[in-house]
């Protein structure tokens, strides 16, 4: 299932790495003591380091880095106990010190590893590169005045971390597993909140293309700043279509910094000015080198929470799921927190259709996330428990959910208050049955005489006298045992 | 009795104490000194009324019985590099225009908290870049000494101000800041102590930064004694600056008297440069005999890197200086030339902004920077950086300290070496070492050239032992003797 783009002279093979840019989850900035709130008025978070006044030292966010760290072991990579920051010069009005502080040649974290669960059931590895730390720079606000450009610096100094993948993605599907998966583990980790409209999380893109079965790698060029998922893979469909294009008709592909255009979908090169800069990094002078100790990194790895790959395999095989549910189930915390508390003690099975079936329906059609289900954990468990004792039918059990969706109220009080509880007195469902036999002698004939299917309309003809709350297995028995059918 | 602002500032510190004077009244005196000697130009913005109200309440902490200690009531200038809250703060450069910080530097602000008095903020080479204070936007700093037929001489620099406000018996206590030499050499060519400590001892949050790896606070001031007080009171670990040392500050002046009997005070021939005048190298000569006459033991070390101090340091502090600077674009605070864009607006602000010199240094570290530079230029300079710092190491497994010239000439006059960078930045080339190695180094006054005008001697000790530093410049001062001193700013001798 390899995603190929056949052109005049063949089949075309698209290689992709993405740097993935995570704004890291802390009260405070990078290099200051700075608040980070989403939607603030703006220059409210800003200190005086922020600002570049004159004079300002940049200090280390501990918890920033503990979070950098911590992000490192969930994608299973080298955690560097000796690493460096330094400055990427370049003039903005919206980067108030003129260098970006960031890791360049000794990044916190090194290589690592990210499994893609496929759709077809497969998996795929894919490797990361690095992650660093780095701080964002501020906003310049264009729009705000026909003449002028305002500056927002609240931005400025929040700390990110750039997941840099090696070029091991094939095709745009896989990059938005990947994406995906990348984002699932980071909210896991709680070091990234992943909320790409909201831009904690924002990704470049680089794609090259070369013909199938050629393993040299050819000029690629960078998408920057792409916001969703999906404009990330309508990005590289794209590119990768216009770069085939290009060496079709006989020309080349230049190394060059482009932007995604989601409204005219096509990609466009950048304006040669906005990247070509020679950075001029170098250490960072008011910084010492970060040094970490093995009992750091030992604490923070006992610290972490079981994370989704590790997940989907105990629910496999502790709760007997399929790798496809499971999988879904995993894919965010909170869904697979719901879905353990609903089915404690309960068959899991029958909990994962439930959450995956009726409860992400509803959610859907509401526009609800999980965090935000009318229906809590442990009344969804109340439904289970009312079907597994008998007390209501799964077909009335979907209209018991639609009332708790819709008011939240408590299932076992729902069925009390409209007295829904299935009639499982054998007597009670006899009588019925007995009656109804009276009362059609020739249908009760034709059943006799071998018309098997007309049993259908005694049960029908049993559940609408006891309206509906007979139950269905009880009515089918007796019938038959009447019937002799 | 002795003219106030005649007095040394352990003396006046003395004064205070027994009730001789008020903190107002020895405040009084050196405003009245600084009016006097404005001449000099060696202050940016005088600050009188902060003065009266700070000596104010030091008299009446004092009288309360609370004063702070050795520093509490005495007036001292701040280099106008030190961000000073409410108060103009200029870094010398156009680009700073009407900048007042809402912050107070952790070194003046340290000095505030021990009871001093901030008569103002002194001129300096802007952006600390000189070795004149010439290059400043408010002008140069006139030497309270004059060269031969009067002629108005350069205090050095960068710290040019402060040297010439305390030479010139403004105050008795100046700070400045020292990258490559910028407190020690003005010291030599004024007469006075100018002392640079380790780096990290004195905090650089709150300091317009030059070269950060290289920037360091100290004191100038009249006696070696005097500079080991100010240090107490300005030193100790801040958590506001990374590369601050987290250790204890110790008492500078404990053992100053001691004496140097059984030190072993290193001499390094490298320092002995070809063309360094004769009388240069006999002041060498005479500190050592000093020394020694005193039972201290001179040893000859090597320091094999000596020679490549100068260019390597004229290559990293250009290149933090280049990325240092780059915040003064006209967008938040200071100078703002408008322009047609955003890069038309950071041309016109910064080349209007900044002076010659500054501009020389931004080249220059811009360029060692540069993709396809950086390996041939800073890097090979951080290398050497290492080498250099080695070389102490060795040295200093067998000497305690090490004496060399502190400047290769006395003051120059105002004007000269000026179309001649090169010739400028070797005045720093006794100084620079120290530097690069983050060394705690002073300067003593120690004689004077044919021309009847000051020499220094230079003092480098390992890091961190400022005190053995102070304890050998003690020494050197006792047996110098000096006590030659400028005309006073007014005409007639002092």
């Amino acid at each position: 299932m390899s995603y190929l783009i056949s052109g005049e002279s063949g089949d075309w093979e698209v290689v992709i790495g993405l740097e993935i840019h995570a704004q890291i989850v802390s009260q405070a900035k990078l290099f200051s003591g700075a608040a980070t709130a989403f939607g603030a008025g703006p220059n409210t978070q800003v200190s005086l380091v922020d600002a570049a006044m004159p004079g300002m030292l940049p200090v280390i966010n501990e918890y920033c880095v503990e979070q950098a760290v911590k992000t490192g072991l969930g994608l299973k990579a080298k955690i560097n106990l000796h690493s460096v920051f330094e400055r990427k010069n370049y003039f903005y009005a919206d980067l108030p010190q003129g260098y970006q502080i960031s890791q360049y040649a000794e990044p916190i974290v090194g290589e690592g590893t990210v499994v893609l669960d496929m759709p077809d059931g497969e998996t795929r590895d894919i490797g990361i590169e690095r992650l660093h730390m780095e701080q964002d720079a501020g906003k310049s606000l264009h729009d705000q005045d026909p003449k002028r450009t305002f500056i927002d610096l609240n931005r400025s100094g929040v700390a990110l971390m750039e997941i840099v993948s090696k070029p091991d993605l094939r095709s745009p599907e896989e990059a938005g597993i990947y994406l995906r998966k990348i984002r699932s583990i980071l909210r896991y980790l709680g070091t990234c909140d992943g909320n790409m409209e909201q831009g904690s999380m924002r990704a470049d893109v680089n794609v090259s293309v070369r013909p199938a079965g050629s393993d040299a790698l050819r000029t690629r060029t960078e998408i920057k700043n792409v916001n969703s998922v999906r404009f990330v893979m309508q990005a590289i469909e794209h590119e990768a279509e216009r770069q085939v294009e290009a060496y079709e008709a006989g020309g080349e592909v230049v190394q060059e910094t482009r932007l995604f255009d989601a409204a005219k979908n096509e990609t466009r090169p950048m304006r040669a000015k906005e990247y070509a800069h020679d950075y001029r990094y170098f250490p960072d002078p008011d910084l010492l080198p970060l040094v970490l100790a093995d009992e750091d990194v030992e604490r923070i790895r006992k610290s972490l929470p079981e994370l989704p790959d590790d997940k989907k395999a105990r629910f496999v095989s502790d709760y007997g799921l399929s790798a496809y549910d499971a999988g879904v189930l995993v894919a965010e915390r909170e869904t697979a927190d719901y879905f353990e508390t609903a089915a404690k003690g309960r068959d899991a099975k029958q909990a994962a259709n439930w959450v995956t079936g009726n409860l992400f329906g509803a959610l859907n059609k509401a526009g609800k996330a999980i965090a935000e289900s009318p229906v809590p954990p442990g009344a969804l468990g109340g439904l289970l428990d009312l079907m597994a004792d008998d007390t209501i039918s799964g077909r009335m059990a979907k209209d018991v959910f639609d009332e708790m969706f819709e008011t939240g109220k408590d299932p076992a009080a729902i069925v009390a208050d409209k007295g829904l509880e299935q009639i499982t007195d054998t007597g009670e469902i006899e009588a019925v049955v007995a009656r109804i036999i009276a009362e059609n002698p020739d249908q009760a004939d034709d059943v006799r005489s071998g018309n098997d299917k007309a049993i259908g309309w005694f049960v029908g003809q049993v559940m609408k006298a006891t309206q509906g709350k007979a139950n269905p297995k009880m009515v089918n028995d007796l019938l038959r045992e009447k019937l002799g059918g | 009795m002795t003219a106030l602002t005649e007095l040394s500032l352990a003396e006046a510190g003395k004064g205070l104490e027994a009730g001789d004077f008020t903190a107002e009244e020895l405040t009084r005196a050196c405003i009245e000194a600084l009016e006097g000697g404005r001449d000099l130009n060696a202050f940016i913005t005088e600050t009188p009324d902060i003065a009266l109200d700070r000596a104010k309440a030091s008299d009446a902490r004092r009288a309360g019985g609370k004063a702070a200690g050795p520093m509490d009531g005495i007036p001292i200038a701040i280099k106008d590099l030190f961000c000073t809250e409410g108060v103009l703060t200029t870094a010398g450069s156009h680009i700073l225009d009407g900048f007042t910080p809402t912050y107070e530097s952790t070194v003046s602000a340290n000095l505030k908290d021990s009871g001093a008095v901030m008569l103002g903020k002194t001129n300096l080479d802007e952006f600390a870049m000189g070795s004149a204070n010439v290059t400043s936007y408010y002008g140069p700093v006139k030497n309270p000494w004059k060269g031969p037929g009067g002629k108005d001489l350069v205090p050095g620099g960068s710290s040019g101000g402060s040297a010439a406000a305390v030479a010139g018996g403004l105050c008795s206590g100046a700070i400045g800041t020292d990258t490559g030499g910028s407190i020690r050499q003005p010291a030599s060519f004024t007469g006075i102590v100018g002392m640079k400590p380790t780096y990290g001892r004195c905090s650089r949050w709150g300091i317009v930064a030059f070269a950060s790896s290289l920037d360091q606070a100290g004191p100038l001031t009249r006696s070696v004694e005097d500079a080991a007080i100010m240090l107490g009171a300005m030193a100790g670990h801040d958590a506001k600056d990374s590369t601050s040392a987290p250790i204890d500050v110790p008492d500078f002046s404990a053992g100053l008297k001691e004496g140097v009997k059984g030190m072993k005070v290193g001499i390094a021939k490298e320092y002995n440069l070809d063309g360094m005048p004769g009388e240069i190298e006999a002041l060498w000569q005479q500190g050592m005999d000093w020394l020694k006459d005193q039972g201290a033991e001179c040893i000859d070390v090597s320091l094999a890197h000596t020679k490549y101090a100068l260019p390597a340091y004229y290559i990293v502090a250009p290149a933090e200086a280049s990325s240092n600077l780059a915040r003064y674009d006209g967008v938040r605070y200071g100078l703002r030339v408008e322009g047609e864009s955003l890069d038309d607006m950071y041309e016109a602000t910064r080349g209007e902004g900044f002076g010659d010199e500054v501009r020389r240094r931004i080249l220059i570290g811009t360029y060692v920077l540069s993709a396809g530079y950086y390996d041939a230029y800073y890097r090979q300079a951080q290398k050497v950086r290492t080498l250099i710092a080695k070389d102490f190491t060795e040295a200093f497994e067998q000497v305690d300290v090490l004496l060399t010239p502190t400047a290769p000439s006395a003051a120059f006059a105002i004007g000269d070496k000026m179309d001649d960078p090169v010739a400028m930045y070797l005045n720093d080339v006794f100084t620079v070492p120290a530097s690069m190695a983050g060394l705690p180094a002073i300067s003593v006054p120690a004689g004077l050239d044919g021309d009847g005008l000051p020499l220094g001697l230079h003092l480098i000790a390992k890091p961190f032992d400022e005190v053995t530093l102070f304890r050998a410049a003690s020494a050197l001062e006792e047996a110098a003797g000096f006590d030659a001193r400028p005309p006073s700013p007014k005409g007639g001798a002092s």
